[in-house]
């Protein structure tokens, strides 16, 4: 069977699960997905014979979703290896292979499965939420409590941006969206009191779950890295075990600067996941790709616009699913 | 892996080609090969690049190699000045309106520091031009939009024009510019809310406020660390609003910044300002020459490779670097090397210019900062001419005595010395690390 079919059959399986998922993909990354197969399509279309150029052509597709230039690269190489070993001729018969190889880039040597949220049962869970300015945290948050507040846990969240103006009101107005409290100070307050006092109200309220917001900041600014990793050690302090996830949020527009922001917000706090925003768009965020494999950081969840549903779990496979869907669909018919 | 700059990628390929008459247009070839996978770790965008190699090819084969530089720098100075014309001439004026108010308007995506511009271009316009402007807040959006900027408004004690979230962004901006006229503020700064260039509700509601404000200046405001879909963002806005100007932002942090270079190509629209910070006195006239160089990864090897040709004496570069080499290094070579290097501007600049000195352990200590430079040639020249020559003669009383001389105290002559010894190691190294298949040729430090 081949790995479209797979993928086919995995999503027919449990349909009524993944009917959702998929369709909000599909939905939300419409334009990501046409591009991307359109692209794919014509180029196929166009190549006959799998040749030097149609690997050029193919290469600057994946540049063009932001994959980096040299997981693209290495990528073609092993393409190229593979076309060789089955003997491949037909531009038809690659389609496989490239999804394939995809979503092997993304997974590496590991399972392959959705990354779930590293939730406890019966005790307090607190979730940092950091990255750079603008990408969606304050946002995701507002998204996320709704999210578990929906799976029917109680949630708060601590308003640790007091630097940008009119942050600790945006938060508040996530809250009351979400149905949520908000635990909050005056801007200008120290970031880290003001997560203390979340995890206090949060134990004594016995709530399930804290999301942390947290001020943005660009990787390269020292002073403000290191007051993440204060943040980061209160939180620890305070609650054992914690923080049980650290999201950093990334803006699928951003370029290759992502794998840089994984790497040095990796530093100061234990990233364990990320949030992919923005994916509404026309950029496709093909770094994820490259941060997935070369520093093993799962994404964990999607943003597909401003609403308060518009929040995914990320499923590598309908990633892929979504890319290659009009590929799929011909296929069928 | 981080990003290596072009100097980086280009040493290995330079190696094999130093020292020939011509830029053969095999050495091209892989030369440009290297600037193409510069540039889209840049995230300049893979179209722009391509269009850029190929004019690249066109000037650089055949050239006479010049005396002073390499065939890769001279590569380098190619795709530069390639750049550099791509990008313009720094364009740094706001529009002024026959009739006042002046209006501008903010486009752009989510997040990318629309209002956090609003402010700075508000603070830039009253502070360097003295003049009133009033922000207007047509976000009715984004949760907390407006808060966000009244509470610049009041960090800049500039008025903030709003109507609430329930109002029509239009409205908003009509109504604004009414109150602006009536109040003499001759300057009217419309924040809108973020966008995707494809919802086209949204982006019609632009072309609405335009027609009904008539702008001077629209600019749209994209975040620096954009990747290839700039090219669809900048495409998209001024496709549909015919943007006047761009600001790019968060150029503070460490990012290349290729977006820059896609946008100019694509809109062919003037990046006036940009971002360098969170605050509100962190704006920028936007330098078209040093974001070539940043794009390029090359700190400021370019415009050091300019001051190389007219500065440096190829002939006192050589006896250096033997010296470097030898460890024969001394005070005098020091105080010469030193005039020359002030004559290329900051030292600190300058070392990070040097390819793999950032890499490079113990010489953020071997660093001096300019007003030490000051002091340092005093020391150097109250020590004897023996004591110049041999550093190893130092010892206390030496070092009192030098101390008075140059009116420094004697913990500022020992750093003095320790920084020279790590200086030589650190030169030892460097040259070192330069060998290997170079056999006696000039170093490639690109200030020689
Ligand atoms: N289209 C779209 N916009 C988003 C998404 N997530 C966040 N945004 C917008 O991006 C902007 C910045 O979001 P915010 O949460 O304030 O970012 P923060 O600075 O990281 O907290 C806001 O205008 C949000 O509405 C997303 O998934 N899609
Ligand atoms: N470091 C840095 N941050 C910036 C810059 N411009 C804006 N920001 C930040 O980017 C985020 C989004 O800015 P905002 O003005 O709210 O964006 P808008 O959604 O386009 O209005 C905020 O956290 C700002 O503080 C800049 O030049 N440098
Ligand atoms: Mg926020
Ligand atoms: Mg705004």
């Amino acid at each position: 069977m081949g790995f479209m079919d797979k993928l086919k059959n995995r999503f027919k399986q449990n349909e009524d699960e993944t009917e959702d998922v998929s369709q909000k993909y599909k939905q939300g990354m419409e334009k990501t997905r046409q591009s991307f197969s359109v692209k794919l399509n014509d180029l196929i279309a166009r190549y006959r014979k799998v040749d030097e150029d149609f690997f050029e052509e193919l290469e600057e597709v994946l540049i063009a979703a932001d994959v980096g230039v040299n997981t693209v690269m290495d990528l073609v190489d092993e393409l190229k290896m593979e076309v060789k070993r089955q003997n491949i001729k037909d531009t038809k018969e690659i389609k496989d292979v490239i999804s394939e190889k995809l979503v092997e880039i993304y997974y590496g040597d590991d399972d392959e499965e959705v990354e779930k949220l590293n939730i406890q049962e019966d005790e307090l869970s607190v979730i940092l939420v950091v990255g750079v300015n603008g990408v969606g945290k304050t946002t995701s948050i507002g998204k996320l409590a709704h999210q578990l507040k929906q799976e029917g846990k109680s949630v708060m969240l601590a308003a640790g941006d007091t630097f940008r103006a009119g942050a600790i009101e945006q938060l508040d107005v996530w809250g009351g969206r979400a149905g949520v409290d908000v635990i909050k100070q005056g801007e200008g307050s120290d970031p880290a009191a003001v997560i203390f006092d979340g995890i206090k109200a949060a134990k004594s309220r016995n709530a399930d779950v804290l999301i942390c917001d947290t001020a943005g900041r660009l990787q390269n600014k020292v002073n403000l890295m290191n007051e993440l990793a204060k943040v980061n050690r209160v939180i620890e302090r305070e609650v054992p075990g914690a923080p049980h996830e650290v999201l950093l949020v990334l803006d699928a527009t951003t370029g290759q600067n992502a794998m840089s922001q994984a790497k040095t917000f990796s530093d100061a706090t234990d990233v364990s996941g990320i949030v992919l925003t923005k994916l509404d768009g026309t950029a496709k965020g093909g770094i994820v790709l490259a941060i997935r494999n070369e520093l093993q950081i799962p994404v964990k969840f999607a943003g597909l616009g401003e609403g308060i549903e518009d929040l995914q779990a990320f499923d590598a496979h309908a990633f892929v699913y979504g890319l290659f869907a009009d590929l799929l669909e011909e296929d069928a018919e | 892996m981080a990003f290596e700059g072009l100097a980086e990628r280009l040493q290995s390929t330079m190696k094999k080609i130093t020292g020939k008459g011509k830029v053969s247009e095999q050495d091209v070839k892989e030369m440009t090969r290297e600037v193409r996978l510069a540039l889209l770790e840049a995230d300049v965008n893979f179209k722009v690049v391509k269009d850029l190699i190929k004019r690249i090819k066109e000037r650089a084969v055949g050239q006479e190699v010049m005396e002073s530089l390499t065939p890769g720098q001279q590569v380098i100075k190619v795709v530069k000045e390639e750049l550099s014309d791509l990008m313009g001439g720094e364009q740094s004026k706001i529009a002024v309106a026959d009739r006042p108010p002046t209006v501008i308007m903010m486009a752009g995506l989510q997040g990318a520091g629309k209002t956090t511009t609003s402010g700075k271009l508000a603070n830039h316009l009253r502070k360097k031009h003295n003049r009133s402007p009033l922000l207007v807040a047509a976000d009715v959006y984004r949760p907390a939009a407006i808060d966000q900027l009244e509470t610049v408004g009041q960090q800049l004690d500039v008025p903030v024009f709003s109507k609430g979230t329930d109002a029509n962004p239009v409205d908003i901006a009509r109504d604004a510019l009414e109150q602006a006229k009536e109040e003499h503020h001759d300057y009217v700064i419309i924040d809108t809310a973020g966008r995707l260039h494809v919802d086209g509700d949204l982006m019609a509601e632009l072309e609405q406020i335009k027609a009904v404000v008539d702008p001077d200046e629209i600019f749209l405001v994209v975040d620096a660390m954009t990747g290839q879909d700039a090219v669809n963002v900048a495409e998209s806005f001024n496709e549909q609003l015919e943007l006047s100007g761009v600001v790019l932002t968060k150029l503070d942090g460490d990012t290349r910044g290729g977006a820059a270079l896609s946008i100019k190509a694509v809109t062919g629209k003037p990046i006036k300002f940009a971002g360098m910070g969170e605050k509100l006195d962190q704006l920028e006239p936007f330098r078209p020459e040093s974001m070539a160089s940043r794009i390029l990864g090359m700190g400021d090897v370019l415009s050091l490779i300019d001051k190389a040709e007219t500065n440096v004496n190829e002939k006192q570069a050589k006896e250096l670097e033997e010296k470097m080499r030898t460890m024969s290094f001394t005070f005098d070579d020091f105080l010469e090397q030193m005039g020359q290097v002030k004559k290329m501007g900051p030292l600190e600049d300058l070392m990070n210019m040097i390819p793999g000195a950032n890499k490079m352990k113990g010489l953020k200590n071997a660093q001096l900062d300019e007003k030490q430079l000051v002091y340092v040639e005093a020391i150097i020249q109250s020590m004897t001419k023996d004591e110049r020559q041999d550093p190893g003669l130092m010892n206390a009383s030496r070092k009192k005595r030098i101390a008075k001389g140059s009116g420094t105290s004697v913990s500022q002559v020992n750093r003095l010395l320790k920084q020279f010894n790590e200086m030589k190691k650190m030169m030892k190294q460097m040259t070192s690390m330069q060998k290997g298949g170079k056999k006696g040729k000039g170093m490639n430090l690109p200030f020689m």
